[in-house]
């Protein structure tokens, strides 16, 4: 399960950057951006699961004193929600540029922003 | 335990393609940021599955849901803009 | 076509480490010495039943406060951005055609619904898997249920800037009085940690969680309107 995840994330990381550097359009990019940010997030709930064993709550399925045994590594399942929270902010930020530059140059084509150049 | 294995792999396969249709379809932009949202949601599930609930919900409210939005609130400004 | 060669060898090359790292991945077999201080400890010492939630809010509490003003910054830079073009719309709105009667309905139906469900999610964060990040960004679409109903409505950036400022001095004087009363900064242990599964126990962990639930929910909904109210072209 946790190996399925993992190559599925990977797998998700590589088709974003790909598409992040082969397309020309902004906001096709930023979508991509968004696609390996899931991937990325993916990869690490997954190396925090373990075989056999459940979600880090306690109740009356899993009491206090088992729960060393019974439930999976919490830590990870932190980094990623806050990481989640941030990816948001991140494309959010992104957008906003976008659209400024769309409305400096009236387009959204990357080849057309030419101003760096030398 | 195969029962979840076979789920797996199937929002595995299903996040892949829509990875794919988000990054290089040749279709519109709308379909592409939907395809990105999907692929997001089926992670959620995956989540789901990988015992982390907190993260999947965490995914589901604002990795899928917001995020499309706010793409699309910027689409809907720069239609015009948009030729591929 | 040579960058075409070029991205496909810099993504060969990433797959190969990525197949590399996966190859080598061996799964734990039980919880390494960090989780398991927070299994074995975290319901003695904060009554929380949801371990994550402990982290994120107490053991953690620090990074949440980081977060949290990550995200303020990215919704003042944002509104910062796309300000100017929300000044000069100062013609007349135009005349939008009118949502349907089933958007108006329903929003007015549900909005009530949606907000109860945010709190409700928000509040219990320390028993069931959610909390203030989720909770947030639920009370965001209900904003955004609005938003889509009445789009020529006029939403008061002023109110969402005062439940913003509120919630985020609140967390702050919360954390500080963690210091006065308790162990340390955003100790939760200023209010009694009652029976674990409760919904008052867990001592501040939940009024942590919904202060930091109505200050996502502001900053996710002033994000959302800046970008909905930039006019078009």
């Amino acid at each position: 399960m946790a190996m399925i995840a993992m190559a599925t994330g990977f797998v998700l990381i590589l088709i974003g950057l790909f598409g992040a550097l082969s397309n020309r359009n902004i906001l096709r990019m930023i979508v991509a951006f968004a696609v390996a940010n899931t991937g990325v997030n993916l990869v690490l709930v997954a190396v925090g699961y373990m075989d056999g064993r459940t979600a880090p709550i306690l109740n009356e399925a899993v009491p206090v004193a088992e729960a060393t045994t019974r439930i999976i590594d919490p830590v990870p399942q932190a980094l990623v929600l806050t990481a989640i929270v941030i990816g948001v902010g991140v494309t959010a930020l992104m957008l906003a540029y976008a659209y400024k530059l769309f409305k400096t140059k009236g387009t959204l084509d990357i080849s057309q922003y030419t101003d760096l150049k030398w | 335990m195969t029962l979840s294995i076979g789920i797996a792999l199937l929002l595995a396969i299903a996040m892949v393609v829509s990875a794919i249709m988000a990054t290089r379809g040749r279709r519109s932009l709308g379909i592409s940021i939907l395809a990105a949202g999907l692929a997001s949601l089926l992670a959620s599930v995956m989540f789901l599955l990988l015992g982390a609930p907190d993260v999947a919900m965490t995914e589901a409210a604002i990795g899928s849901g917001l995020t499309t939005f706010l793409f699309f609130f910027v689409l809907g400004r720069v239609r015009r803009g948009e030729h591929d | 076509m040579i960058k075409r060669f070029t991205l496909i060898l810099l993504l060969a090359g990433l797959g190969a480490i990525f197949a590399g790292l996966m190859l080598d991945y061996v799964p734990d077999s039980e919880l390494n010495r960090t989780a398991d201080y927070y299994a074995k400890n975290t319901a003695a010492d904060l009554g929380a039943a949801n371990i994550v939630t402990a982290i994120i809010v107490t053991y953690r509490g620090l990074d949440t406060l980081g977060e949290v003003t990550v995200l303020f910054l990215t919704a003042a830079i944002v509104g910062l951005v796309l300000a100017r073009d929300r000044h000069d719309q100062s013609q007349p709105d135009r005349e939008l055609p009118p949502t349907g009667e089933l958007l108006a309905t329903g929003t007015r139906l549900l909005l009530p619904l949606i907000l109860l469900f945010g709190a409700y999610v928000f509040s219990h964060g320390h028993l069931t898997p959610g909390g203030g990040f989720q909770g947030g960004a639920i009370l965001a679409s209900g904003m955004l249920l609005m938003l889509l109903s009445h789009p020529l409505r006029r939403f008061g950036h002023r109110t969402i800037a005062i439940v913003e400022s509120i919630a985020g001095l609140a967390f702050v004087f919360i954390g500080v009085l963690g210091i006065a009363l308790a162990g340390g900064f955003l100790d939760n242990r200023i209010l009694p940690t009652g029976t674990l599964g409760e919904l008052f126990s867990a001592g501040a962990i939940p009024v942590i969680y919904s202060f930091v639930g109505l200050k996502v929910g502001a900053e996710f909904s002033s994000m959302l309107l800046n970008l909905s109210e930039t006019e078009e072209l």
